[in-house]
């Protein structure tokens, strides 16, 4: 049943995700809405990334995955995958790889390289770049096809505080021009900032699904309440 | 023992410094139909491994063992197979080539094209398995990422076709026979080398082998030289190490 | 630098394609090409004809097979009755005797046999009857059947009653020298790749003279009505070339050492 914009850009639903004789992931339903900064908390191994690939629809699954029309999805992976090439061609290559006709190409890749403050750097290997750099990079590799929802994978993970807050600004940003996000981090301070929606997930299952607000304020279950409880201090 | 090969080294030696016309024509001879045969075979050789790394059909997997299986043709039997092609009591006899050089440069390509297909194959394997999910993302079709990886992995690709390479010079049956080691036409560095040691003359024979060797060392060298002046403008993620043939 | 390695090849590739001048393929035999003799006539033919001759060497068997298939336009081997048989089959136009060398037994100095003197069966029953070792090129070529047709007038039959040294390489002839230089045994050779054999380790030629020891050449053409394609023309010029005056002369006056090696027999 195809969806409405109006109704939800993806939505899963009983969905499970198997690898071999593991589960990743149990029945998750859940329906990602236009305009949404949506973060996906838990510990380690609790099935985020999974979940992230899942909607992304890169994963083999259990159960539907219904997408609006259309939609147009990009990626930043938690180690994202640069080519052996030069910065500029890497961007060349993603805006060609999307199929943006090849007129407007060189204008959205400066653009973007602009957007991130990477504009010297443009004919540099894009691999002897920082890790910042690097994750800005992957970041203008995504927002350069203009995609309508935008997965992140720990985008901020290995990152130092300058780097981090610089990244954070660019996704408040890209938010701001109706991108809808879908972001998993361990950070919960970064989650109380950008999100507008927190899942917490814990052992594959989508334990916990609130808007910030009431994520933050009210009381949890159990296993929710001592993750919070676990992740001090709040002004981070 | 130690003689021989004192007085082979001391052959190569002078024929090195004498620049023997005859011998830079085989040496050239050598070069030339090798490289070609491994441009050729780089040419198609890597794009079915890049193919074949990333497709998925039933019988795949017996695919890839016979290409693995191919890597222990004997050149002999490639030649043979060949000269068996363009005798002119064969289908492609009336091509006229056997016993030119032409000849000689389809034998080798034909060698070594499971050399090359079957390391890069494995090669983006490797690559794919790891970041192929990133690319499919970013909306590349599996054999479009196959090829982008290739140019993302060219360093090794360097290697996989040096590797062809040291297979085509120093093969002697297949240009034996499909090119009859014809003098001034089709002689190369192996089958001279192969002509003089069934003529006795061992020093000799021993000398054009080190000639041979030091050719091809010239011109690792020289890649070697070019690979660093590239490699001094990226603090070089070291090229993916080579896998081990199967 | 890329760039250059493709010039390179292209220039190569236009090398492998260019139109070859006048040219004829002749299947010959490894122990001729070894002696040197094609280094001497056939700069020679090319002056007089201006036509470029490809040698292809292999043992006498092969080179008829080769031209049986085609894929050579005249053969020069020396094993009479195999070139009858070929002619007979209908692969070769006539037969033109050319010229003529010898056999010769090499084995160690010390001749533990007893077989030197000028007598190539009776040497051949000294070796067997002493076990002495044999080396035997087993290929098919012309020096092969010649040692064969020897072993029969000694009344020795090598398959059925191999004797006791006796061993077959399956080799040419400079391989087959090289086994017995280092394994000081007996073997047949033609003089030519001989005189021009620089392992020898201590052998000598002790078996010579022998009439039953010449070896006889001949040229053939291959037939245009088996195989369309052959470049009969050109193969016709050689022959009358080859067993003219002026190609008798040149073979004559090859020399290894100061030694004649080829005689010359055309049929006047």
């Amino acid at each position: 049943m195809p969806l409405t914009m109006s109704s939800g850009l993806i939505a899963l639903e009983g969905v499970a995700v198997r690898f071999g004789a593991t589960t990743a992931l149990h029945g998750v339903d859940f329906t990602l809405r236009a305009g949404e900064r949506v973060a996906l908390v838990g510990a380690n191994g609790c099935g985020k990334t999974t979940l992230l690939r899942v909607l992304h629809g890169r994963l083999p699954h259990e159960g539907r995955r219904l997408v609006a029309g259309d939609l147009r999805q990009a990626m930043v992976y938690q180690r994202p995958f640069l080519l052996r090439v030069s910065v500029w061609r890497n961007l060349m290559l993603a805006l060609w790889l999307a199929g943006v006709p090849a007129a407007e190409r060189t204008a959205r890749a400066d653009a973007a390289l602009a957007r991130v403050g990477l504009a010297g750097e443009r004919n540099r290997p894009a691999r002897v770049l920082s890790g910042g750099q690097q994750q800005r990079l992957a970041l203008a590799r995504a927002w350069a096809v203009r995609p309508q929802v935008l997965f992140l994978d720990e985008p901020t993970a290995s990152l130092d505080p300058g780097a981090k807050r610089e990244v954070e600004q660019l996704i408040t940003e890209f938010s701001a021009e109706g991108m809808a996000l879908v972001m998993s981090t361990h950070n919960l301070g970064q989650a109380k900032r950008l999100a507008t929606r927190v899942l917490y997930l814990e052992g594959g299952r989508l334990v916990v699904d609130l808007a910030t607000n009431d994520f933050f304020e009210r009381p949890l279950p159990e296993p929710a309440a001592l993750f919070l409880k676990g992740e001090l201090p709040w002004s981070a | 023992m130690n003689e021989g090969f004192g007085a082979a080294l001391s052959t190569a030696w002078s024929l090195v410094i004498g620049f023997d016309a005859r011998l830079a024509q085989i040496v050239g001879l050598s070069l030339g139909i090798s490289s070609l045969s491994c441009v050729l075979a780089a040419g198609v050789g890597m794009t079915a491994g890049a193919w074949l790394a990333v497709a998925r059909f039933p019988g795949h997997r017996t695919l890839v063992a016979v290409l693995n299986t191919l890597l222990a043709l004997p050149s002999v039997v490639v030649g043979l197979a060949v000269y068996l092609l363009l005798s002119r009591a064969g289908p492609l006899g009336s091509l006229g080539i056997l016993f030119t050089p032409a000849a000689m440069v389809i034998a080798q390509t034909v060698l070594v094209l499971p050399v090359v297909a079957a390391l890069t194959r494995q090669l983006v394997a490797d690559a794919w398995h790891g970041n192929g999910e990133q690319l499919r993302s970013m909306g590349a079709a599996p054999f479009t990422a196959a090829l982008l990886l290739l140019v993302h992995e060219r360093l090794a690709l360097v290697t996989i076709a040096l590797t062809a390479f040291g297979r085509a010079i120093s093969e002697v049956g297949a240009v034996m026979i499909v090119g009859g080691n014809i003098d001034g036409v089709t002689r190369v560095m192996t089958t001279a080398i192969a002509l003089e040691t069934s003529k006795g003359d061992l020093p000799l024979a021993l000398g054009l082998g080190f000639v041979l060797l030091a050719v091809v060392g010239a011109i690792n060298a020289l890649i070697a030289l070019v690979q660093r002046r590239q490699g001094t403008h990226e603090a070089a993620a070291p090229a993916a190490a080579l896998p081990a043939a199967a | 630098m890329v760039r250059l390695i493709l010039a390179c090849l292209a220039l190569f590739s236009a090398f492998l394609a260019h139109a070859q001048d006048k040219f004829i393929v002749m299947a010959s035999t490894t122990s001729t090409e070894q002696s040197g003799l094609f280094a001497h006539l056939l700069p020679a033919f090319k002056a007089a004809s201006g036509i470029d001759i490809r040698v292809v060497a292999q043992g006498t068997g092969q080179a008829l097979d080769t031209a049986r298939r085609g894929d050579a336009d005249v053969v020069f081997v020396h094993d009479q009755a195999a070139e009858e048989k070929f002619v007979a089959e209908g692969y070769g136009m006539r037969r033109y005797p050319v010229m003529y060398n010898d056999f010769v037994i090499v084995g160690p100095k010390a001749d533990p046999a007893g077989a030197k003197g000028k007598d190539v069966v009776a040497a051949l029953v000294k070796i067997a009857a002493g076990g002495a070792p044999f080396i035997s090129r087993g290929d098919k070529s012309g020096t092969n059947a010649a040692e064969l047709r020897y072993w029969k007038g000694a009344g020795i039959d090598v398959t059925a009653n191999k004797p006791a040294g006796y061993q077959a390489c399956g080799c040419g002839m400079g391989p087959a020298l090289n086994i017995a230089a280092s394994s000081s045994a007996y073997v047949l050779t033609d003089r030519g790749t001989w005189l021009n054999f620089k392992n020898r380790g201590d052998l000598a030629v002790l078996v010579e003279g022998d009439t039953r020891l010449f070896n006889q050449y001949g040229v053939i053409a291959v037939n245009p009505a088996r195989h369309p394609h052959v470049k009969v023309a050109m193969a016709q010029q050689f022959i009358d070339w080859v067993v003219s005056p002026a190609g008798q002369g040149t073979i004559a006056a090859y020399k290894i050492g100061g030694e004649q090696l080829f005689f010359p027999n055309a049929e006047r």
